[in-house]
């Protein structure tokens, strides 16, 4: 009981540098690096020699992952992650609740647009911007935070969704109102000095270049949590959502940290929104409703409120279950029995109940979600066959 | 109680909840070094008494001053900068966090850090700065013997070792004072005595000055220099502990009114 993580044998700290490590054991954080590193070699090879994912081997072993569809997935699944980690950061780190923060996803996404289409700032810098635009107004929407809490602050925060929403169809120079916007690609610029100009040396145009893009920013984008929850600002969010009677007695400023951490969430979620705009190419004020925000909400709740881990597995568990639904509702088309109009018609609103069922089942049977289900079948495989 | 070794001063508080009066007109010093003891019969103000020290109470009336410097209205965090550390009654760790981040709470004020540089941590000095309050963390985890649970949950953890790292983590501010509110309630003999032992060794090794609240007689009796008793939100003695045990005052309070006792009791200590 008194330690919460379970060390192999001959795993000892001798420095707290080792003791404060984001990942638990050696192999937890090698087993995480060498599943990244297969990720971009997967992705890499076959950019840099197309081709060669036809090739007998590469074929039989990784054949059913190089498919469009999986990628397009993959890279729902960064720029949704990055948004809900960021909702973590507000909901479960500091207690705090937001009904708005598709709106400040929207706002990442015009604002890298608007940057780049109308300053012509390189998109990969109008996407760290476009995240400091929306953490202005997260900062903005969020200050009530110093006063209200709760329920209260929820209805606040409902207004901003609402405000915000309203704000991409009227202003039209920002968003391009109704039409939308374009968002352009990716382009890592370069300066060619015997021309003497702007070039592009690389252009992540394709869903494949997109996705290694994407998941960079995403793995730096999670790192940045992890060490931020390490340090003094981290655990003083913990400490107002534990007790802030006594993490005001301890120094923290309340009124800072509840808005602070508005702004951060924000900031999270305006990368976020910025990497589906240029994913997509372009930008409507439909896509951010509150739709969305719940369904960042349903995300965080199903990974694990207050995990960073459980963000990301929130995220692909959300973007998987539309698509296992799918499967399922094909298999039991298939069928003699099953093949009717009503299963078949009625896939929509299969994916759309899954969601709710889904939410609500993780409430009931696993409310710290799957970061916490993720710890138990470790501990369950590390202490076989004894269950203590 | 000359004014230089005043770390504390409280002149004339009051406080108000609508028609209830919860304290009235209290005054006393704490001398640096000191370790003083409040006192007094369940809702006589001891609590109340130390959330206008700490600053969740602003006094209806009357002044607070701390080494010198009026904190009447300052918020609790910005008492905290100034080295005003306190336990509560009912315990308030942080549940989900493990002990040493409990601790590292603590550290908040002294730590630079902050987002920016705590999300690039290697980058900036953050690492280095958290890793040397860690090793500070760890001289307060080891002095106050709870190294064994330094890696659990706080929420977990039964109600002694709870009181015992919550006092760590009020240490772990480095106040220069230090607010105990019924710091052995729900202990048993063992808990007490090492509790005791803790205070003292704060107060004399560490150098801080105390203030107490404490049911258990015994152990106000044995530990703290002076003593001063609240009922019904006035201070109705301060002084010794054994002119305190002696007091008729005091034992009117705490054991009702009784026919010789009473007598005359009042005006001899007023």
């Amino acid at each position: 009981m008194a330690t919460q993580s379970l060390r192999p044998c001959g795993d000892f700290r001798t420095t707290y540098r080792q003791d404060t490590a984001i990942f638990d054991t050696f192999n937890s954080r090698w087993a995480m690096i060498l599943f990244l590193a297969l990720l971009y070699v997967m992705v890499l090879v076959p950019i840099l020699a197309p081709g060669v994912e036809e090739t007998p081997v590469l074929s039989t072993l990784f054949g059913p992952f190089y498919n469009a569809q999986y990628l397009s997935l993959a890279i729902q699944a960064c720029y949704w992650g990055i948004a809900a980690l960021g909702l973590n950061i507000l909901v479960g780190f500091t207690g705090q609740i937001s009904l708005g923060h598709a709106a400040f996803f929207g706002i990442g996404a015009f604002g890298s647009a608007y940057l780049n289409n109308t300053y012509g700032i390189p998109v990969i810098l109008s996407i760290p911007l476009a995240g400091l635009i929306a953490a202005a107004v997260g900062l903005l929407f969020g200050s009530p935070a110093a006063r209200i809490k709760g329920l209260y602050l929820a209805i606040a925060t409902l207004a901003a969704q609402f405000i915000i929403e309203d704000l991409f169809i009227r202003v039209d120079w920002f968003t391009g109102g109704s039409y939308g916007s374009l968002a352009n690609t990716v382009e890592l610029p370069g300066y060619d000095f015997s021309a003497g100009e702007w070039v592009t040396l690389f252009a992540f145009d394709t869903d494949p270049k997109f996705f290694l893009f994407a998941l960079t920013v995403t793995i730096v984008m999670y790192v940045m949590a992890a060490n931020l929850m390490r340090s003094r600002d981290g655990r003083a969010f913990i400490a107002v959502r534990d007790h802030y009677l006594s993490a005001e007695v301890m120094g923290i400023n309340l009124t800072k940290y509840r808005i602070l951490s508005f702004g951060i969430s924000s900031f999270y979620a305006g990368i976020g929104g910025a990497l589906y705009g240029h994913y997509l190419g372009f930008v409507s004020a439909e896509g951010f409703t509150i739709l969305l925000s719940i369904q960042f909400l349903g995300i965080i709740i199903i990974g694990g409120l207050g995990s960073v881990m459980g963000a990301i597995l929130g995220t692909i568990f959300m973007v998987l279950l539309p698509e296992v639904m799918a499967g399922g509702v094909d298999i039991i088309a298939s069928t003699d029995w099953g093949n009717t109009p009503m299963i078949t018609n009625g896939l929509a609103f299969f994916k759309e109940m899954a969601i709710g069922a889904a939410i609500i089942l993780f409430l009931i049977f696993e409310p710290d979600g799957l970061a916490h289900r993720w710890r138990l079948i470790k501990a369950y495989w590390k202490l076989y066959p004894f269950s203590y | 109680m000359s004014e230089e070794t005043a770390i504390l001063e409280v002149r004339g508080v009051s406080l108000q909840f609508g028609g209830v009066r919860a304290l009235s007109d209290v005054t006393f010093s704490v001398t640096k070094g000191e370790l003083f003891a409040i006192i007094g019969p369940n809702g006589a103000g001891k609590t109340s008494m130390m959330n206008c020290i700490s600053g969740r109470y602003t006094p209806t009336e009357g002044r607070v001053h701390f080494k010198g410097r009026d904190v009447t209205g300052l918020k609790p965090n910005k008492r905290a900068d100034l080295g005003i550390g306190r336990t509560f009654q009912n315990l308030a760790l942080f549940g989900h966090m493990s002990v040493l981040d409990n601790i590292m709470v603590g550290r908040h004020h002294l730590l630079k850090n902050n987002f920016m540089s705590g999300a690039l941590y290697w980058i900036g000095g953050a690492q280095k700065e958290e890793l040397n309050h860690r090793r500070t963390v760890e001289d307060i985890i080891d002095f106050l013997e709870i190294s064994h649970i330094r890696k659990a949950m706080a929420g977990t953890l039964s109600y002694g070792l709870r009181k015992r790292v919550e006092l760590a983590r009020a240490v772990a501010l480095k106040p220069d004072l230090i607010l105990l509110d019924e710091p052995m309630a729900g202990m048993n003999l063992e808990e007490k005595e090492d509790m005791a032992r803790f205070i003292i060794d704060l107060n004399e090794e560490w150098g801080m000055s105390v203030i107490m609240i404490e049911h258990d007689m015994g152990v106000v009796m044995d530990i703290s220099h002076r003593v001063a008793v609240l009922d019904f939100g006035q201070k109705i003695a301060e002084g010794l502990p054994d002119e305190i045990m002696s007091n008729p005052r005091v034992k009117t309070a705490y054991l009702g009114e009784d026919d010789d006792v009473a007598a005359g009791a009042g005006q001899e200590v007023a």
